[in-house]
């Protein structure tokens, strides 16, 4: 229980997939203009990060491993992924209409988010067990609609401040978000 | 985006300023923020993507009659990882010290925007000496801005340029700088910067620059996440699909102009 706590809190906190490892920066700041949509990508994300970590999971340690394919590892985990990413949209619009309807557009996005193989990579890295892996995927994408959600809420006041010309749009947004890093930053002091 | 027409000399160089990939089009930028702590790794990182990109923009030039329409994105997807396979074993085997501080951002050139962009936008269309005279203005330009934002946020965090010791008593090194703020914060001004100087150029245009660079990595990002799910579909839902995502898109990109 404690490792799951550890593993928890440093994946939405400590070592938060955007702001302290910079993956998936683009749809952070591609679809963070409304609170509405960002929650929608951030379920999206949750949901289909905990499977990959899964899936690639089982292909390593049960596929590549034992037939000493390592070094096929990143083509094998951007197969599965691309293809899960399908398979799970087949699956949610035949047996979950609903859930399909609100993640629907979100999905597609997802295959070029570099947040997803990298929760894959970095499970392989730190040798997780399968339980811990399934949780670190789980918790990463909740600490990535954490921060999505905080920053559409900071995105809807600076659209209507008044920014400098020059730094209209993506500028101030990326200084936004250097400074929500920093917030973050305070969490590292934290020892676990 | 197309420069089928233009001279070999134009392709070559418009990936430095005029394109430039991560400072113009913004595509790339999770490894732009987080590998460039310091200008050696920036540079280590662009030359990789630069090598994945010239073998992926070749091979793609050269099957592209060949791969048809439906499944190109998932051909290329693989002929991506492919190359980036061979580049992390290269490195892993000539440059360990380099293989270990750019650590995962190494395999996760795979879903790194601009290759897949360049292969979907240039190689696609155009034979190999041009496809790979693009991939090294492209890569080229990605390394140019890596090396820019590596060298800033090195001098001002470190107080060093490629290790060397520059400010050993001109002024304490900000650390926040080569933490992770630092990438957001420098990225941010070099972007205004850039900002401020096009519009300069074109006067009277200040609102519609800025607006044409935050809509282009909408864009972009979206048009590249919805092509390789089109591709993974492959059939008749994929109209219908990328209608939903392009509204998606432009309800975003508008809101964005409206402002």
């Amino acid at each position: 229980m404690k490792e799951v706590l550890l593993i928890a809190i440093t994946a939405i906190f400590i070592q938060n997939i955007v702001l302290a490892k910079f993956l998936g920066v683009c749809p952070f700041l591609g679809v963070s203009r409304k609170l509405s949509t960002a929650l929608g990508m951030g379920g999206a994300v949750v949901f289909v990060t905990t499977v990959v970590s899964a899936v690639t999971w089982a292909v390593y340690y049960l596929l590549l491993k034992p037939l000493d394919l390592i070094y096929l590892q990143t083509i094998a985990f951007i197969l599965v992924i691309a293809s899960l990413v399908q398979f799970v949209e087949i699956v949610l619009k035949k047996f979950m209409p609903p859930l399909y309807k609100a993640l629907g557009i979100y999905l597609p996005l997802i295959t070029t988010n570099c947040a997803v193989l990298g929760v894959a990579l970095i499970n392989i890295e730190k040798e997780l067990s399968f339980g811990l892996a399934v949780v670190n995927g789980f918790m990463t994408g909740v600490g990535f609609t954490l921060v999505l959600a905080i920053f559409s809420g900071i995105r809807e006041k600076i659209e209507t401040s008044d920014v400098p010309a020059a730094f209209q749009g993506i500028s101030i947004a990326l200084v936004a978000a250097a400074l929500i890093s920093v917030a973050f930053l305070g969490f590292t002091q934290l020892a676990l | 985006m197309s420069k089928q027409k233009t001279s070999a000399l134009k392709v070559f160089t418009s990936g430095f300023i005029k394109d430039n990939p991560t400072l113009k089009m913004l595509l790339g930028m999770c490894p732009s923020l987080a590998v460039t702590t310091s200008a050696e790794n920036g540079v280590g990182m662009g030359l990789a993507a630069t090598a994945v990109l010239l073998g992926s923009n070749m091979a793609i030039s050269l099957i592209r009659k060949i791969v048809p329409d439906k499944v190109r994105i998932p051909a290329y997807i693989t002929v991506i990882a492919g190359f980036v396979t061979i580049v992390k074993m290269l490195m892993e085997a000539y440059l360990p010290d380099l293989n270990d501080k750019l650590g995962i951002f190494i395999p996760l050139i795979v879903v790194n925007c601009i290759i897949l962009a360049r292969a979907e936008m240039f190689a696609s269309k155009n034979g190999v000496a041009l496809s790979a005279l693009d991939a090294l203005g492209m890569g080229g330009g990605f390394t140019l801005a890596l090396f820019i934002i590596g060298s800033i946020r090195e001098i001002l965090g470190a107080g060093m340029f490629f290790g060397l010791v520059l400010t050993k008593d001109l002024f304490d090194p900000a650390i926040i700088m080569i933490l992770p703020p630092g990438g957001f914060l420098v990225f941010g001004f070099i972007i205004a910067f850039i900002n401020k100087v096009s519009t300069l150029n074109v006067q009277n245009q200040e609102l519609a620059g800025s607006c044409n660079i935050s809509a282009s990595c909408n864009m972009n990002c979206l048009e590249c996440a919805s092509k390789a799910k089109s591709a993974v579909l492959g059939s008749d839902t994929v109209a219908k699909k990328d209608t939903k995502a392009d509204k998606a898109k432009s309800s975003e990109v508008s809101n964005g102009g409206e402002s």
